[in-house]
């Protein structure tokens, strides 16, 4: 069992479903993503998203375009990535996997990748343009260094197919919720809940994670009746953006809020966490 | 001159041992599909409609029928006799798609495609344009099947090429700046990929390139095939053999140089030559992605591409919108790697040149893009000699490009 996979069965068996948050390495500023990771830390996600940032990132909508951007602006590199988990590391046990593009890693070479980021203390890999027909060289690379490797089931995904993605993954299935961007709307409710009704039933092998849309604590119970847990990408960046953008704000208030704003998403009462 | 769409039959015996792609779409290695999982099923529902559609004679008959009269093919080869004096060497023949219905070659794929589309039940279609040729190729064959039509075409390129813009609303699409990145072909890319994975039920991607992931860059090659075949059967009425000592085309995605290319490349005797762009030089801002670039994923495939040493895609450049793309067709990658299709490059300064040269010795205006397949004539045709024969692919002509003619000439 990885270190994930402790960490989902431990919320499974309290019963609450578990809360990844995802943001951008490098983002809003180099020197910020490592207090940000442990601020929504100690707001109470169980694992963490670290996004590697690319220029041309296809599934994403405009908050996590936008926060790419603005890290490649600052020029972050494949390193900084390792270095962000393994300062992140000095202080936390919290599961981090690392979220980004194929072609970054192409050009690190997938085995260096892969052992560098097992060195610096990441759990696992998400890739959303590498379905499991491309994901050969990766699937080994990544077990050998013991990551895991997360794969994606979307609504128009069929029973067979959630079954084979299900045998493929370890660490959990990334359920997205709609067919969409990161960040689209969560339209039609009752579709989003069979669909993830259906691959309740399918996924057997894994915990099942739902992802894309999930802006509040609301979303958050509602899907997650269906599922293991939730992961809140561009809600955060939002938020991320917003008080880094507001000048009247120092740096501990930025951290406060994003804390805050974490435990809002998994409680539903801000209060408490201030 | 015999209906040539009609006679293909010499090229496909020909085609006994190149193979490429296989069943997952990898030439080599590159291609495949590396694209988000609500895709998957997407593009597993077009592989087969197209496997479909390839082994029923009705859809080849009415793709025929559009491509004769509506297009107005076959498209004449010319023999251009003084550009022939000008080198001083080989004859020198132009397959004629500038004279295709929209002025490009685009528009063979863009039928096939709609074809497809209307076969599959969608309603819905969206299409990435550079210098507006295939967007308006795309514009053009929706509103003949009373399709919606939205075109996304980087902001940039917008200014730049206003008047095909006018053209497509005109016909009744939407044209949709992608503000993103830079601003051209490869954010318009984007921008209709995260359409598609937004609208995968009702929507059709029509891809203008050989590009993208399985099956486009086989699919959209082979409704371009069409050029090469009729070139062979072309080439046979007026010499007596159906293969030249060179075929030479531009390449931005590199759809016009596989259509010409592809009934060719069992005939090793043929030399296949692809013009990159290399915009202000290959040690400055270029677009010469096979000369210059390292393999890597974009838009769905694995293939040659421009790119940093951390593997984001950097910005190409070229005098000509349609090839200013910092990718190329994986199919492209693997002729090159495999050393079947030479590969060189021609400037902006060295296109313009082409422009004057084919417009004054022919009477041909012909595309910025297209002009890129002059650069490489002169040597060819002394190469070659006066008892060769060199066909180049008039993959479009230059009325949209006047404005930027005009001011470098």
């Amino acid at each position: 069992m990885s270190r994930l996979s402790d960490t989902l069965a431990a919320c499974r068996a309290q019963g609450t479903p578990a809360m990844g948050l995802f943001t951008t390495n490098g983002f809003p500023h180099p020197d910020a993503t490592v207090p940000v990771l442990h601020a929504i830390d100690d707001g109470g996600a169980d694992f963490i998203e670290l996004g590697m940032p690319f220029s041309d990132p296809l599934a994403e909508g405009l908050p996590i375009q936008r926060s790419s951007a603005r890290a490649l602006s600052h020029g972050v590199q494949m390193d900084d990535a390792f270095g962000t988990v393994a300062a992140f590391r000095d202080d936390s046990d919290t599961p981090v996997l690392l979220m980004g593009y194929i072609n970054p890693v192409l050009q690190y070479g997938i085995e260096r990748f892969c052992t560098k980021a097992a060195n610096a203390g990441v759990d696992g890999l998400i890739l959303p343009d590498v379905p499991p027909e491309e994901a050969k060289l990766l699937t080994q690379h990544a077990q050998t260094a013991g990551l895991d490797l997360v794969f994606l089931i979307a609504p128009n995904s069929s029973d067979a197919r959630i079954q084979r993605v299900d045998e493929l993954a370890t660490g959990f299935v990334y359920a997205v919720s709609v067919t969409g961007l990161t960040g689209s709307r969560l339209d039609g409710r009752g579709a989003v809940q069979s669909y993830l009704k259906r691959a309740r039933g399918l996924v057997t092998q894994n915990p099942l994670l739902v992802g894309f849309g999930i802006a509040t604590h609301e979303d958050a119970q509602e899907l997650s009746q269906h599922t293991d847990g939730f992961i809140v990408g561009s809600a955060l960046i939002k938020e991320i953006e917003a008080c880094w953008d507001d000048d009247t704000l120092s740096d501990d208030e930025r951290y406060t809020r994003i804390r805050q704003f974490a435990y809002t998403l998994k409680h539903g009462d801000a209060v408490a966490a201030a | 001159m015999p209906d040539a769409s009609t006679a293909p039959t010499v090229a496909s015996e020909s085609e006994t041992r190149y193979s490429a792609p296989d069943a997952t779409g990898h030439f080599g290695p590159y291609g495949g599909a590396f694209v988000p999982e609500i895709l998957v099923p997407v593009l597993e529902e077009l592989r087969e409609a197209y496997a479909e559609a390839q082994a029923d004679p009705a859809f080849d008959a009415e793709y025929r029928t559009l491509l004769r009269e509506y297009v107005g093919r076959p498209t004449p080869l010319s023999f251009c006799d003084r550009l022939t004096g000008y080198y001083g060497g080989a004859k020198i023949y132009a397959k004629r798609e500038d004279l295709c219905h929209t002025g490009a070659h685009k528009i063979n794929n863009t039928i096939g495609q709609i074809l497809l589309a209307r076969r599959m039940g969608k309603t819905r279609i969206i299409a990435e344009t550079g210098a507006g040729q295939h967007g308006v190729a795309t514009a053009t064959v929706c509103a003949k099947f009373g399709m919606d039509c939205i075109v996304f075409m980087g902001e940039e390129d917008m200014e730049r090429q206003r008047l095909n813009v006018e053209r497509m609303e005109l016909m009744g699409a939407e044209v949709r700046p992608a503000l993103s990145g830079s601003r051209t072909l490869k954010d318009a890319t984007n921008e209709a990929i995260r359409d598609w994975v937004s609208n995968p039920d009702d929507t059709f991607y029509i891809i203008g390139s050989v590009v993208g992931p399985h099956p486009y860059p086989m699919m959209v090659r082979n409704f371009h095939r069409v050029i090469g075949d009729e070139t062979r059967a072309q080439l046979h009425e007026h010499e007596g053999r159906e293969t030249p000592d060179a075929v030479v085309a531009c390449v931005g995605g590199g759809s016009n140089a596989m259509g010409i290319f592809y009934p060719y490349i069992d005939d090793e005797a043929v030399r296949l030559v692809g013009v990159e762009a290399a915009g202000e030089g290959l040690n400055g801002r270029h677009a010469a992605t096979l000369s210059k670039g390292t393999p890597g994923v974009l838009h769905g495939a694995m293939s040659y591409l421009l790119q940093d040493t951390g593997g984001q895609v950097e910005i190409a450049h070229s005098i000509s919108a349609g090839l200013d793309y910092p990718g190329i067709g994986p199919e492209h990658s693997h002729l090159k790697d495999t050393g079947r299709v030479e590969y060189v490059s021609a400037t902006d300064t060295e296109a313009m040149d082409g422009v004057r040269v084919l417009s004054e010795q022919e009477g041909i205006i012909p595309a910025l893009e297209t002009a890129h397949a002059m650069a490489p004539m002169q040597r060819l045709a002394r190469e070659i000699g006066p008892d060769g024969i060199i066909v180049f692919n008039c993959s479009g002509r230059g009325d949209k490009d006047m404005q930027t003619i005009a001011k470098h000439r």
